[in-house]
């Protein structure tokens, strides 16, 4: 429940907004504002007016935050991606826009069934992303055949072409799917992501 | 509308005597069977005479029968916008002998053309370009032929030392499952487990 009547003003059906719950804790304070790592990072910029950190986390958490993303749609799943950069879920605003160049793009997602004719673009289009290059596998004809696994025609599974680096489920997912697979993502690269060449 | 199509009928079967082997009206549809050679003298025929006006073409398309000596339908359907009516012309043929083309006729038939050879085989005399539209680059066989397999005979991966995508004979990781798309609801010629008893209820002894 957002929202409850109003006791104070009974009768005349004022909604009022509840008070938020879980952001707070016993003290009345925010949740995580005695966090040690929190405060040492505090008080050393209040001490220093700087901080000091690797070279690669910023890197990292930079790249984290300006994923292009190349627009691959194949089929029915494409729907769903250009929900997912629409105003509803807006993955603009995890710095996840979309780009119509692959030379200008981080990573392609492939939304839809890859078939044999469109194996060796789709290829082409992956050798022409600078580095470093991730691939979404979205749906389930990108991530191994799915309906048509049985096909003459369709690839079975896009990880035969390009390397992959997130699945995401489903026939087609959810545009909320996809989302939480470009956080997965963001979380690989901030996990795992190195400036090594 | 019955006795509409089977006038149209009877003045089709009068007029082009013995291009037309036969015609019945189904379902509310009137068929019309052709003389494999006849058929584009049949469809100009058809766009041009006044009771006729079929000028519209919807779909041209192939049918694959492999018991028959002919294999091939060649299934037309054509539309009169002048007089509101619908009419699908057949043809029988094989896998070598040519139909006479209509794309000089109504030139929508092109790529119908071309797709029906694609995927079946059939080949049309008179046609400007008549390649494969559908298939991949250099695909060999026709797919919608009923001695096709449906997984083919190639698939494609990248090789990394090739540095190109390369086809190679299919090898399926998972055997071919053959699925069961009979509805419980209405009915299966198995009983299902567990569900003797309400089987043996329901037949009237």
């Amino acid at each position: 429940m957002g929202l409850s009547s109003s006791s104070n003003a009974p009768g005349t059906g004022t909604l009022v907004a509840q008070q938020p719950r879980g952001l707070v804790d016993a003290s009345g304070r925010p949740i995580g504002h005695d966090d040690s790592f929190f405060m040492e990072v505090n008080s050393e910029l209040a001490d220093k007016g700087f901080f000091v950190a690797a070279a690669d986390d910023l890197i990292t958490w930079a790249r984290t935050g300006s994923l292009m993303w190349m627009t691959f749609g194949l089929a029915c799943c494409a729907v769903e991606m250009m929900q997912v950069s629409m105003p509803r879920y807006d993955v603009e605003r995890f710095g996840f826009a979309p780009r119509g160049s692959p030379r200008q793009s981080d990573v392609m997602i492939v939304a839809g069934t890859l078939t044999n004719k469109m194996a060796p673009a789709l290829r082409k289009v992956y050798d022409q992303m600078p580095e470093p290059r991730y691939v979404i596998s979205m749906g389930s004809c990108a991530n191994g055949g799915g309906y048509y696994h049985y096909s003459y025609s369709v690839v079975r599974g896009c990880d035969r072409v390009v390397p992959v680096d997130i699945y995401v489920p489903g026939c087609p997912p959810t545009a909320e799917a996809l989302l939480y697979g470009v956080l997965l993502l963001q979380r690989k690269i901030r996990r795992t992501g190195t400036i090594e060449r | 509308m019955d006795e509409t199509l089977k006038e149209l009928g009877d003045y089709i079967a009068a007029s082009r005597g013995e291009a037309i082997l036969g015609y019945e009206v189904a379902y509310g549809e009137l068929n019309v069977r052709v003389a494999h050679d006849a058929i584009a003298d049949v469809v100009a025929w058809l766009a041009k005479d006044p009771k006729g006006g079929f000028v519209s073409l919807v779909d041209v398309c192939g049918a694959d029968y492999p018991e028959r000596e002919k294999r091939f339908d060649v299934v037309y359907h054509l539309l009169s916008p002048a007089r509101n009516l619908r009419i699908r012309l057949t043809i029988q043929t094989d896998d070598v002998t040519p139909v006479p083309s209509i794309t000089p006729i109504l030139p929508g038939a092109n790529w119908f053309e071309r797709e029906a050879y694609d995927l079946y085989g059939i080949l049309f005399v008179g046609h400007p370009d008549l390649r494969r539209l559908l298939t991949d680059y250099g695909f060999e066989g026709h797919p919608l032929r009923k001695d096709f397999p449906v997984t083919g005979y190639v698939e494609v991966r990248y090789d990394d030392e090739q540095k190109r995508v390369v086809y190679e004979p299919v090898r399926l990781n998972q055997e071919f499952r053959d699925f069961d798309f009979l509805s419980p609801w209405e009915g299966t010629d198995y009983v299902l487990p567990g569900d003797e008893k309400a089987k043996a209820e329901t037949k009237p002894s």
